[in-house]
């Protein structure tokens, strides 16, 4: 859709590293383990070391079966290793291990909220997904004049699946929607953690513009821009990327017949994207189909059983919560983005407390305020699923009102313990009825206003009376207390 | 008493009884090996002291009474292309000149494990690319029988330290004949196992889908005893075999059936074939004859494409597999290139500079053929296509096999050469694999042995082919052979 202040459509496809969650790397047994000291999670085959083989790592395999899977990629019979080769001092073989023409998943789509019209969806089309391993990480120490280079290749053979999608993507806003259904697919798949600052997800994406010209439709010389690790910088490099070819475009009139695909990085400290030294010709990397592997042969049996096996999509996830627990679009929406820990959560308490709708109202705006402000995840929250549900369930049961509800809340963020216990802490007694009645006759007495506007229709009216209630008595349930009151009004009338 | 370096069999008779111990065999072969090597250059590195120590550790546990391996004290030497954690391994190029490696091959490990006693690393074509052992940075080594001409290649050093009476036993590898070619102009015996019979891990790839290590000895009987030590599924390489390893010693001393033998007539017409080793090929066809085999002309129509095909494929793989040598890792790295980065950059400079300074002509010459039939718009020419005719190969060799059991025919097409009369001519050094490399673009084993001595007094070697995995059978046919004939027995001098 073009507009006057963005007279381009912006067309972008993405390429998406995403780090297995096995223990070990793809063709050794060498520990994945991030952080550890440099070069000492390493081994002659992952060092490439003349004469070490490399050995296909099975669990590898398995999750990128799950992924290609969930993602309705063809999963076709035979896939096969091919080696990458280019010369750079983090690649110790001198080549990547990689997959070229077979790829272990072909085509598939990801169905995304449109960022544009949230009651719609878009469909972004995958091209394939295909294992590789990745490479080392140079760092360079230019302090003080100096110009060392140290390796660290501990990452060498790290499983990676790379995630190809079709050039479907319309805008920043769509770039940044499909990464976070697909990290939110990944992580209920449990194939990766997705661990964006730990590399465990590496966006690559390629940008140009199609510009409306008189009739004509011209389009940019395609940018790649390389190893973003963040989605708020995704956004922001395409976003800008989108301008600067605007502007090189209106400056030079370059379209993509006249320019090969350039390569950009993604300055974040200077908000821009930054071309990368240029090699003068195409990379040639000289395909080679890897002579110490042999082809894989994934059998249909294989491919049914893993499908079968397969954990629940988010967007299953969604349809499943408004017709199981009766709760609205927007609220299954808010849970299922959580992650399928707060899913199971939410699952348990709806179940525990028999109060579905109370158990979302509270998870979305209790638990996830107080997450939120812990920075912690729902693993590590205080209060148990469990513990929640009893306590809603009480809160259902007339037993708690809402408020004292939530000092129990509070205390057991605090305390943890039971609900019962924190009761008892709070000082939160029930008061029986006689006790309750006497206190309405009372305040009803002193009120005979309130009597009259109740009589009058005027419901509401004994809302005055609750506060008072309250400060009498603070474990004072305000519906009971409202029904015996409308009961004495009707009783005496 | 006479200590008999020519045979395993007899020295491991003599240290069973006790005539001999360990230490005493060790100390003969390394004092012929003081005696020969000066003039016969076949070892890179001799391993005096641990090779001793090794030797006192088997004797001592023999007069403990403790378990011995099947190869306890017999002397060997191993070709420099496989690693070893004891000695440096060099695969004779300034490249690798003091690298240490890390792990023993699996091979090397396995013949420890036999505890047979490592007396050295032998000399070889660099990176094994060569048929005269004359690209060996270290030097070159002659061939036993005359100084002036070149002991084949490129396991020369392995053929040579046999052929001198330095160790019965010896490790080589072939790729396009490596092994077969150097038995034959040493007069010795060698196998090349089925591609898969024999792990590949710690062999210094040159050609990762035709390389084998194999056993080289003066007869058929030590091949089969050195294989047996060797052979077997490996979980470090993932193209060696999963089936089990018979006893290659076991019915040595007779031919199970009736032995079909083809002959390729093509082969013994070809152009260049020097008519002794043509005679030579006659009179082992009417040894067979004799001892009832059947002998049966066979074609393998696609043989003229041969060495085409695996001057594509070898370079191809081994232009990959030397990528790793770019002075970051290990090996060479250049002293000069820091200083004259220029416009390159201190790192092309390094890479360019260390390659440039480290490989041999020979190496240099296979990279860039490899690189060229890989790189874009030839790959499909060249590489592709030559693993068509790969197919083909192999499909001539099965309906071959369905007519006999083993092809025989020539090695070589020529008695060993002089030294400096091929190295300047790549092309007429290639032929030199005219008919041996078809056993590696098949994947099938394949044996040399004595078969004959030209006028001038020197070795002819015997070809014979068998299908896969029938290494027993070509083992059955050649002792079958060395007790119809004594040209085995025959010594240089
Ligand atoms: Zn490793």
């Amino acid at each position: 859709m073009l507009s006057v202040d963005q007279p381009y459509e912006i067309v972008i496809g993405l390429e998406v590293h995403v780090q297995l969650r096995t223990t070990t790397k793809l063709f050794c047994r060498c520990a994945t383990q991030f952080g550890a000291p440099p070069n000492t999670n390493v081994c002659p085959v992952c060092l490439g070391m003349p004469g070490a083989l490399p050995v296909i790592n099975e669990h590898a395999v398995q999750l990128a079966l799950q992924t290609g899977l969930a993602l309705g990629s063809t999963i076709p019979p035979m896939t096969k290793w091919d080696r990458k080769q280019y010369f750079y001092p983090d690649l110790p073989k001198g080549y990547q291990i990689s997959q070229f023409d077979l790829p272990i998943c072909d085509g598939g789509h990801l169905t995304i909220a449109d960022p544009a019209d949230e009651s719609q969806t878009r469909t972004i089309r995958l091209i394939r997904a295909h294992l590789e391993e990745d490479a080392g990480k140079s760092m360079h120490d230019e302090a003080n004049g100096r110009a060392d280079s140290r390796i660290d290749l501990n990452r060498c053979g790290t499983p990676l699946l790379e995630i190809v999608s079709q050039p479907d993507m319309r805008s920043a806003a769509e770039a940044k929607a499909f990464l976070t259904e697909l990290k939110l697919l990944l992580t209920y798949l449990d194939v990766s953690d997705c661990e964006m600052q730990e590399g465990s997800l590496r966006v690559d994406a390629n940008v140009n513009l199609k510009i409306e010209k008189a009739g004509d439709t011209i389009a940019t010389p395609i940018v790649e821009i390389k190893n973003m690790n963040s989605f708020r910088a995704v956004e922001r490099a395409i976003a800008h990327e989108a301008q600067r070819q605007y502007h090189e475009w209106e400056e030079t009139g370059l379209t993509i017949k006249d320019r090969t695909k350039r390569t950009f990085g993604w300055d974040d400290a200077a908000e821009r994207t930054v071309p990368q030294r240029e090699k003068e010709e195409a990379a040639d990397y000289r395909y080679l189909p890897d002579p110490d592997l042999l082809p894989i042969c994934l059998s249909v049996e294989t491919v049914e059983a893993t499908r079968v096996a397969l954990a629940e999509f988010p967007a299953v996830a969604r349809q499943r919560l408004q017709s199981d627990y009766e709760i609205k679009a927007y609220d299954a929406d808010v849970i299922v983005n959580q992650g399928r820990g707060v899913v199971e959560y939410f699952e348990a308490v709806a179940k525990g407390s028999g109060d579905a709708r109370r158990a979302s109202s509270w998870i979305q705006q209790d638990v996830l305020r107080t997450m939120k402000e812990q920075g912690k995840g729902i693993a590590d929250f205080a209060v148990s699923a469990d513990t929640l549900a009893e306590l809603l369930g009480q809160v259902s049961a007339g037993k708690l009102d809402n408020a004292r509800a939530r000092d129990v809340f509070q205390h057991l963020l605090e305390k943890r313990g039971s609900v019962a216990e924190a009761i008892k802490a709070l000082g939160i007694e029930s008061v029986d009825a006689g006790e309750i009645e006497s206190l309405c006759q009372e305040l009803l007495d002193a009120n005979p206003q309130v009597v009259e506007d109740v009589r009058g229709g005027k419901m509401q009216a004994i809302g005055s009376l609750i506060g008072q209630a309250k400060k009498k008595n603070p474990n004072v349930n305000p519906k009971q207390f409202r029904e015996i009151c409308l009961q004495l009004i009707q009783s005496a009338g | 008493m006479t200590i008999p370096l020519d045979s395993a069999a007899k020295l491991l008779g003599l240290l069973a009884s006790g005539e001999l111990t360990a230490r005493q065999a060790t100390q003969a072969s390394l004092d012929r090996i003081a005696a020969t090597d000066p003039e016969v250059g076949a070892f890179t590195f001799v391993n005096t002291e641990a090779a001793l120590a090794a030797a006192d550790s088997i004797d001592q546990r023999r007069r403990d009474g403790q378990p011995l391996g099947a190869l306890a004290g017999v002397p060997i030497a191993v070709k420099d292309v496989l690693c070893t954690t004891d000695m440096p391994t060099t695969c004779s190029s300034r490249m690798l000149e003091k690298h240490m490696s890390p792990y023993d091959a699996t091979v090397v490990a396995r013949l420890r494990a036999a505890d047979a006693v490592i007396v050295g690393k032998t000399n070889m074509d660099e990176f094994a690319m060569g048929a005269s052992t004359e690209t060996s940075a270290f030097g070159k080594t002659t061939n036993p029988w005359n100084p002036s001409l070149t002991p084949g290649g490129s396991s020369g050093g392995a053929a040579a330290c046999v052929a001198a009476g330095d160790v019965p036993l010896s490790l080589g590898s072939d790729t396009g004949g490596s092994i077969r070619q150097p038995a034959a102009f040493c007069g010795i015996t060698g196998l090349k196992p089925t591609y898969g019979r024999v792990s590949r891990y710690g062999l210094i790839a040159f050609a990762s889908s035709l390389d084998q290590v194999g056993p080289m000895a003066f007869d058929a009987v030590d091949c089969a005893t050195l294989l047996n030590a060797i052979a077997g599924v490996d979980a470090s390489d993932s193209t060696s075999l999963p089936v089990e390893t018979p006893d290659f010693t076991a019915g040595l001393d007779r031919i199970e059936g009736e032995l079909r033998i083809g002959i390729v007539k093509h082969h013994l017409e070809a152009e260049g074939l020097d008519p002794e080793v043509r005679q030579a090929v006659d009179d082992a066809i009417e040894v067979f004859r004799d001892a009832g085999a059947k002998i049966v002309e066979v074609e393998l129509p696609h043989s003229d494409y041969w060495v085409p095909t695996y001057y594509v494929i070898a370079p191809s793989e081994a232009s990959s597999n030397l990528s790793r040598y770019d002075g970051a890792h290990y090996g060479h790295r250049s002293p000069v290139a820091a200083s004259e980065a220029g416009d390159r950059g201190p790192l092309v400079a390094t890479y360019c500079r260390s390659r440039g300074e480290a490989f041999g002509a020979e190496v240099k010459r296979r990279i860039m053929i490899g690189m060229y039939a890989l790189s874009a718009g030839y790959g499909d020419k060249y590489y592709v296509k030559a693993l068509q005719v790969r197919r083909l190969i192999r499909q001539d060799f099965d309906s071959a096999f369905q007519n006999v059991d083993l092809l025989l025919g020539p090695v070589t097409p020529t008695p060993p050469f002089a030294m400096g009369e091929k190295i300047d001519d790549p092309l007429q050094m290639y032929l030199c694999d005219l008919f041996t490399v078809g056993a590696n673009l098949a994947g099938i084993p394949a044996l040399s042995m004595p078969g004959g001595l030209t006028s001038n007094n020197l070795p002819i070697g015997i070809q014979l082919q068998a299908p896969p995995l029938q290494e027993a059978k070509l083992l059955q046919a050649a002792a079958a052979f060395q007790r119809a004939t004594d040209w085995h027995t025959k010594r240089p001098l």
